[in-house]
């Protein structure tokens, strides 16, 4: 039985390649239909992975409380230069943070602007200050050296902790362990260790945390104050902000909602009138994208269907056709004794193989498509082997599907008929 | 078995491999009965050369139709081999098709698309009988039929004499009771249609029963026994020259 299946593959292919042109443009439809299926679920895949390795990188039960600068108002704008704007989250807040979700883990940080040098090699970057439990909440681990300590915070001791490329960038050469770098022009620190790298776009002030450099908040807050004073554009801008962030952590997702509509209640208020707030909900947004990579899977789904609808229905156009002016063959085949079946498999075999063909082409497409967005677009795709053998076993079904109808056509024929046919 | 349109044969001791009893064919044509057979009995014998005249309209292809259980009688009993298979459904009749009936047609009928060897190959496919031994047997049946070089060739790539020589082959790979030939020669130049009639003629001298059916008088008088349609009854059953001749030897 395998043997006549494979001989009746054969046939098929060899009745196909009668009509080379006709069948290649047949197959045309389910080719493009498979094809730009699975391109489009590798970009669609690669896209909200993307997305969702952003959002997990800030970590699903963390919620980020961000000091926002307001939005330039009339007012702002009348204010003086040399008096300094404050805005943003308080020490005060953190604590009243901490107290409220007494089970979580509350992380205050200072992001201060400054240029770090070593040598001659020097960076313009964020100098972040913060706590210990910082290294655990943002999902980050030491390469060399050491993190933070608590003796360092309590001693505001001058040690501080560089991200990977930022060392990279002062140290080209040297190990950077024990060096000092030049924080600003005075401020001089002991650099005790270097984090690995990242690469996640996650950071401060559009750097990257790869490109800051990591130091206690206590001697954040002796050496650079709570007023920091920027040049934008000419002019000087003085701004007085205590945390820019406060990273909380609860001990599993299923507290992030309830602890996130917590803080919104308590801070939301007093931050209204200034806009000066930001909570961000991490475990939010990848319901989000998760509920968005739904609904485009469900739209591409659609659009599959049709272009597989179309390429099916190219393909019972084509059979029919071809069960007609085979017509004579089914009337000799029959006489030398081929029951309604055998006609029936062979023309549906040969369906098959038409539509398989083309979903064959169409994966092979398919895949080179993503391969050629990600190399000239630097999109990144994804091609998952379900959606393949998924796209191709559904191309290969049209045909069967399709096939049904011609197929029971020819079986159908009264031989006699069918070998009087010209 | 007395029958108005029997007529009376000889006692004659071979297997009867074909037989009609009776056998009524009727169409509806609108409101008309076409009795395209109406009471047709006789009688294919192991070893006979039969063939079957008639002008159209006779019930000649109707006779043909029933003969290669392309079509069922509508009354009357049709016996291939001593059974009765005239009330089969199609995927028996198929299988009588398949298995004891060797086709020959006018206009070749090979399938294009396939090589020679394919084409001997087909009816034992549907018999799930095709492998070494088909190979083997269409190889000897091609050279018995004078084509043992082409077997890969296509039906096109060969002239009408050797296509149905092809096609001869092709009805001797079932071992058939007999070969139903319908007007075997007649898309052949008259020097090839000897050729061929040559060809039955020696397959007859191995032993091979031929029915064949015709409106040519030369085709005809090769054959032992003639038999005339005329409106759907049997006009004349005639024994030929060569029949007697056969006869004598028997």
């Amino acid at each position: 039985m395998i043997g006549d299946s494979v001989r009746t593959i054969r046939l098929g292919l060899k009745s196909l390649m009668l009509h080379k042109l006709r069948s290649t443009l047949t197959t045309a439809g389910i080719l493009f239909g498979v094809a730009s299926v699975i391109a489009m679920l590798a970009v669609g895949e690669g896209a909200s992975d993307e997305a969702l390795q952003r959002f997990r990188a800030l970590g699903v039960t963390n919620i980020l409380l961000r000091s926002t600068r307001p939005p330039d108002t009339a007012q702002s704008s009348q204010q003086s230069s040399f008096q300094a704007m404050a805005f943003g989250l308080l020490y005060a807040e953190a604590q009243r943070v901490r107290s409220t979700l007494p089970d979580a883990i509350v992380v205050e940080v200072r992001e201060i602007p400054r240029n770090v040098t070593h040598g001659e090699n020097f960076k313009s970057t964020v100098v972040v200050g913060t706590e210990v439990q910082f290294l655990h909440v943002a999902n980050m681990t030491v390469a060399e050296g050491r993190w933070l300590t608590d003796t360092d915070i309590a001693y505001q001791s001058n040690a501080c902790v560089l991200g990977s490329s930022l060392a990279r960038h002062l140290f080209p050469l040297e190990n950077p362990i024990d060096q000092t770098v030049l924080v600003g022009a005075e401020d001089r620190f002991r650099v005790v260790g270097v984090l690995d790298y990242q690469g996640r776009a996650a950071g401060p002030q559009g750097t990257t945390y790869d490109e800051c450099m990591f130091t206690g908040i206590t001697s954040s807050r002796r050496r650079f104050g709570d007023e920091i004073r920027s040049s934008s554009g000419g002019s000087f801008k003085n701004e007085r902000v205590e945390l820019h962030e406060i990273k909380v952590k609860v001990r599993d997702a299923a507290e992030v909602e309830p602890a996130a509509a917590v803080l919104r209640e308590m801070l939301g208020p007093s931050h209204k009138q200034q806009a000066d707030l930001e909570i961000t909900v991490p475990l939010e947004l990848l319901r989000d994208q998760e509920r968005q990579k739904r609904m485009f899977n469900l739209v591409l789904a659609v659009i599959a269907s049709i272009s597989l609808l179309v390429g099916g229905i190219g393909i019972m156009n084509v059979m029919l056709a071809t069960v007609t002016e085979r017509t004579r063959e089914i009337g000799i085949r029959r006489a030398l004794g081929a029951k309604k079946k055998h006609i029936i498999f062979q023309f549906l075999v040969e369906a098959a193989v038409l539509s398989a063909l083309g979903g064959l082409i169409g994966v092979a497409l398919g895949m080179i498509v993503p391969w050629g967005i990600t190399e000239f677009f630097a999109q990144k795709t994804i091609i998952r082997t379900p959606h393949v053998v998924l796209a191709f076993g559904i191309s290969a079904l049209v045909g069967v599907v399709f096939g049904i109808y011609p197929a029971w056509r020819a079986a159908n024929m009264d031989p006699v008929e069918a070998l009087r046919h010209e | 078995m007395t029958d108005a349109n029997l007529p009376p044969s000889p006692a004659d001791e071979r297997r009867v491999i074909a037989e009609f009893r009776s056998v009524h064919r009727h169409y509806t044509m609108g409101d008309n009965i076409v009795k395209a057979l109406n009471g047709v009995s006789v009688q294919v014998r192991q070893g006979d050369y039969f063939a079957i005249m008639g002008r159209s309209g006779s019930g000649k292809s109707t006779m043909l139709n029933i003969l290669g259980c392309l079509d069922r009688p509508t009354s009357g009993a049709y016996l291939v081999g001593g059974r009765d298979v005239s009330q089969l459904d199609d995927d028996a009749l198929s299988d009588v098709r398949g298995r004891e009936l060797g086709f020959i047609f006018q206009s070749f009928n090979l399938i294009p698309q396939l090589t020679v060897l394919e084409n001997l190959e087909v009816p034992l496919f549907y018999q799930n009988r095709v492998g070494p031994e088909s190979r083997a047997k269409a190889e000897m049946l091609a050279a018995r039929v004078g084509l043992g070089g082409r077997l890969m060739h296509k039906p096109m790539e060969l002239s009408g004499g050797q296509q149905q020589r092809v096609a001869i082959a092709r009805a001797l790979m079932n071992d058939p009771l007999f070969l139903l030939a319908d007007e075997a020669t007649g898309n052949l130049d008259s020097n090839t249609e000897r050729e061929i009639l040559d060809l039955l003629d020696e397959l007859r001298a191995e032993g091979v029963t031929i029915v064949i059916v015709t409106h040519n008088p030369k085709v005809a008088e090769r054959a032992d026994r003639v038999l005339w349609l005329k409106d759907g009854v049997i006009e004349s059953l005639t024994e030929t020259e060569r029949g007697k001749a056969h006869g004598a030897h028997a």
